[in-house]
C-alpha cells in the first residue's frame, strides 16, 4: 500500500535515531519543550517519550491556540452569540471550550447563530450576501492562521464590507517563548513549531538563543521529524552551543514566507496579549492597525469580562507552561474528559490533556 | 429512472404543507410521485398496515433515522443511505432482510425533483437488496423546521446465520470488508466552505449479498457495520466487558489515499469516521484466506483486509499496534470530530 509519509514514519530510521540519541553524552539531565500541540499529539501517539533515555525529559508547551486563549474571550464570544443580529463564525476547535457559564455549542442550542467554518473567507462571503446580519469571525490562532485572517480583512476593507468584523485572539510565538525563558521553568531546549516557523523563517529564534543561551530546533510533525529535532537539540547541548537549528527543512526556509508576513503587517500591529497560564505578555498578540479598528468586533460590541473566571480546580495554566503533566491535575481523566471537558486543554485536538487522554494510557 | 420529472402535471414544483394533510394533496403526492418513484420495491396494498407471512425461525427487527446533509453526495444520496443502513443492520445480525417501512418527514419548499430522485434511489437500493417497502408514512413540517427530508426506516429480517460476540475466541482474526472511513470523509469534503477537494465517494451500499456469501462458506463469529463512530467505536463496544482485547495493526488498515491525506491535514482519525457500505467480521484465523478470497471477488469487498486479532493481553481494551513496535489504547469517539485549526 502506498504510504506517502512512509519515510518519516519508518521504524528502522526511528530505531537508529533512538540509538544515536542514547549515545549522546550529556553532563546533566535535559528538559526539552515541544512548543506545538500537533507535535505533542505525535509524541503521545507514537509514544516517543518511551524511546528516550531517562535523562531526557519532554514537556509540552503553549502551542495550542485554543488552550492559551483566556476564558474571558470565550465569554465574550458567548455574549456575541446572544445578540440577535449577530452571526458568529468559528473554527470547530472552539465550539466546546468551556466559558464561565456556557460554551459556544450550548449558546447555539439556546438559539445563538454559531457557524463552524474552515476559513474566514466563508464568513466574509456570508457577510456580503447577508447585509442585514452582523458577521463576526472568531480569529484565534498563531502565525500559521493569522495570514488567513489578514486576507479576509484585506478583502473586507477593500470592498468596504461594513457588517464584517473579527474578534481577535491572535498570538505570536517568539514573545511567548521569551516569556517562558524569562520565567523560572527549567527548560534546556525547544522544539519550535514547524508550521509557524514556515511563516516566520528559521532565523527568527536567533535573538532568543543568544540572549537566553538555549538551543532551539525547528521540528516537524511526524515521528522521525521529531526524533531528528530531539537528536539535534541534544547534540547542541552536548557541545554547549546555544544556536537555532532546523530539523524540518522540507517545509521551513531560513527566510520563511515574506509574503504572508507582509500580509500580516499590512493589517495588524503587535499588542500586549493575555494568555492562559502565562498572564499578559508584551507584544505576544496582534491587534488591528489604528485605521482598521472599525473591523474589530471587541470595539463594535463592548464587553467587560468582569465575571469571567477559570473553572475551579483546573490546572490548564500549569499544563500549558510545562510545569505539570496532565496527570498532575486532580481533574484529569476523572471530572475532566473529552466527553465532559472542564479545561480547554482537554477539548482541543491540539491540547496536551486531550493527547494524554487519547493516546497516553499505557496498554 | 422512469417518467420524466413532470409525469404528473397536477403536482406542484415543491412540497407544501397540504401534502402532509392526509387529504387529496397527500393522495396526489403518493400516487403521482412516491409510488411511481419506489417502483416494484414499493407496497402493493394501501391499508393501514401491511400483512406478510414470515418464514419459521427467529426474526430480527431494527430501526434507523437519517438526517444527512447534503441530501445528495458523491456516491449516493439519502435514499441509498436510508435503505442500506437498515438492510446492513439486519445483515450483520445474520438476517436476510424481508420488509422495510419508510417514514418521511418533508420540509415545506422541498423541490419535488429532489424528492423524486431520492425515492428512486430508495426503490433501486431496496430492489438490489431483495427487500420490499411494505408500509410508509409522510408528514410535512413548516419551512425552517426540517432539513429538506428526514427519513426513518424500520426493517424486519429472518435470521439465517448465528453471529454472536460470545463465540469469539482469542486468536481469532478481525477483517474489514474494504477501505475505512470513505463515507465520513466524502461527506466532510462536501460541506460548504471545505478547503479541500477530493475524488472521494460515499461507500453507501446494501451488504446482504456479500455477507450471505461469506457466511455460507466461512464460520464467521460476529459482525458489525461500523457506521457513526467508525471502526474504533464499534470495536471498543465489542471488547468492553469481554475477557479479551482487540489489537489492530496500524499499517494494515486499508485507506483510500485521499482519506489518508485529509486525515493527516485535519488531524481526523479515519478509525473514527463513518462507513455505510463496510462491515467488520471476526472469524477463525484459519479462515482468513478463504474469507478474503470471497470478499475480494465481490464488487463491494475489493479492498477487504485483515486488520487485527483478538488478543488476551489487557482485556476489554482496543489496542493499535504501531510500526514503532509499541501500542496505544483507543477509546470510543467522544463527540463529533472537530478539525484542528493551526
Amino acid at each position: 500500500m502506498a504510504q506517502p509519509w512512509n519515510e518519516f514514519r519508518d521504524p528502522s530510521i526511528a530505531r537508529s535515531l533512538r540509538e544515536e540519541i542514547r549515545s549522546i553524552e550529556l553532563d546533566r539531565p535535559a528538559t526539552l519543550m515541544e512548543v506545538c500541540g500537533g507535535q505533542t499529539h505525535t509524541i503521545y501517539k507514537y509514544r516517543l517519550r518511551e524511546m528516550l533515555p531517562p535523562s531526557v525529559r519532554l514537556v509540552s508547551g503553549p502551542g495550542c491556540p485554543v488552550c492559551v486563549t483566556p476564558i474571558s474571550y470565550i465569554d465574550q464570544a458567548v455574549h456575541l452569540a446572544g445578540i440577535p443580529d449577530v452571526d458568529l463564525f468559528t473554527f470547530g476547535d472552539l465550539l466546546r471550550v468551556p466559558g464561565t457559564h456556557l460554551n459556544l455549542e450550548q449558546a447555539r442550542a439556546r438559539g445563538g447563530k454559531v457557524h463552524v467554518v474552515y476559513s474566514p473567507r466563508t464568513a466574509l462571503e456570508y457577510a456580503r450576501s447577508h447585509p442585514k446580519s452582523q458577521v463576526v469571525f472568531l480569529g484565534i490562532g498563531f502565525e500559521t492562521t493569522i495570514p488567513s485572517f489578514a486576507l479576509a480583512l484585506r478583502e473586507a476593507i477593500d470592498h468596504q464590507v461594513g457588517n464584517f468584523s473579527v474578534l481577535l485572539s491572535a498570538k505570536r510565538v517568539p514573545p511567548v517563548l521569551e516569556a517562558l525563558l524569562a520565567g523560572d521553568a527549567p527548560l534546556d531546549g525547544f522544539i519550535t513549531p514547524g508550521h509557524v516557523t514556515s511563516i516566520l523563517g528559521s532565523e527568527v529564534y536567533s535573538r532568543l538563543t543568544l540572549r537566553y543561551r538555549v538551543p532551539m530546533v525547528v521540528g516537524g510533525f511526524e515521528p522521525v521529524d521529531l526524533l531528528v529535532a530531539i537528536r539535534d537539540l541534544l547534540l547542541l547541548l552536548a557541545r554547549g552551543e546555544s544556536v537555532s537549528g532546523n530539523a524540518y527543512p522540507r517545509a521551513v526556509k531560513p527566510e520563511g514566507n515574506p509574503k504572508a508576513r507582509r500580509l500580516i503587517e499590512d493589517i495588524f500591529v503587535p499588542r500586549h496579549e493575555e494568555l492562559r497560564g502565562l498572564g499578559t505578555i508584551p507584544d505576544a498578540g496582534y491587534g488591528l492597525r489604528e485605521e482598521f479598528t472599525g473591523y474589530d468586533a471587541a470595539r463594535r460590541f463592548p464587553f467587560d469580562g468582569l465575571e469571567s473566571r477559570e473553572p475551579r480546580g483546573c490546572r490548564c495554566g500549569q499544563v500549558l507552561t510545562g510545569s505539570i503533566e496532565p496527570s498532575g491535575c486532580p481533574l484529569f481523566g476523572k471530572a475532566c474528559t473529552p466527553d465532559h471537558p472542564i479545561g480547554a486543554c482537554m477539548v482541543s485536538s491540539e491540547g496536551t490533556c486531550n493527547a494524554a487522554f487519547l493516546h497516553g494510557e499505557s496498554p | 429512472m422512469n417518467a420524466s420529472p413532470a409525469a404528473d402535471s397536477r403536482l406542484d414544483e415543491t412540497i407544501r404543507l397540504g401534502h402532509g394533510s392526509g387529504g387529496r394533496l397527500s393522495r396526489e403526492l403518493l400516487d403521482g410521485l412516491i409510488l411511481p418513484a419506489l417502483g416494484p420495491a414499493g407496497p402493493g396494498q394501501m391499508d393501514d398496515g401491511a400483512i406478510f407471512s414470515p418464514p419459521p425461525g427467529d426474526l430480527v427487527f431494527t430501526t434507523d433515522s437519517h438526517v444527512v446533509t447534503p441530501l445528495e453526495f458523491p456516491g449516493g444520496d439519502l435514499g441509498t443511505l436510508c435503505v442500506s443502513g437498515t438492510v446492513n443492520d439486519l445483515a450483520v445480525m445474520g438476517a436476510r432482510p424481508l420488509a422495510l417501512s419508510l417514514g418521511l418527514i418533508l420540509e415545506e419548499g422541498l423541490p419535488m425533483d429532489t424528492l423524486r430522485r431520492i425515492l428512486e434511489s430508495v426503490g433501486r437500493t431496496a430492489s438490489a437488496s431483495g427487500v420490499r417497502i411494505l408500509c410508509g408514512d409522510t408528514k410535512v413540517v413548516e419551512r425552517g423546521k426540517g432539513d429538506g427530508i428526514f427519513v426513518n426506516t424500520a426493517g424486519i429480517g429472518h435470521r439465517i446465520h448465528r453471529l454472536e460476540a460470545s463465540r469469539i475466541r482469542p486468536g481469532d482474526a478481525v477483517v474489514v470488508s474494504g477501505n475505512i472511513g470513505d463515507h465520513g470523509f466524502a461527506l466532510l469534503t462536501q460541506r460548504k466552505g471545505f478547503p479541500l477537494e477530493s475524488p472521494l465517494r460515499s461507500d453507501a451500499a446494501p451488504l446482504f449479498d456479500l455477507i450471505h456469501r461469506l457466511c455460507e462458506k466461512v464460520p464467521v463469529r460476529w459482525m458489525r457495520d461500523p457506521t457513526r463512530g467508525g471502526v474504533a467505536t464499534a470495536l471498543c463496544e465489542l471488547c468492553q466487558s469481554q475477557p479479551w482485547s482487540v489489537t489492530l495493526t496500524e499499517n494494515s488498515l486499508p485507506l483510500d489515499p485521499a482519506v489518508r491525506g485529509i486525515s493527516e491535514i485535519l488531524g481526523l482519525d479515519p478509525l473514527y469516521s463513518a462507513n455505510e457500505g463496510k462491515f467488520l467480521a471476526v472469524l477463525p484465523a484459519a479462515s482468513v484466506d478463504a474469507a478474503l478470497e470471497i470478499l475480494r471477488s465481490h464488487e463491494l469487498g475489493g479492498n477487504a483486509a485483515r486488520i487485527g486479532t483478538i488478543t488476551e493481553d489487557h482485556p476489554g481494551k482496543l489496542l493499535v499496534a504501531t510500526d514503532f513496535g509499541n501500542a496505544r489504547v483507543m477509546g470510543m469517539l467522544a463527540s463529533d470530530p472537530l478539525p484542528r485549526i493551526c
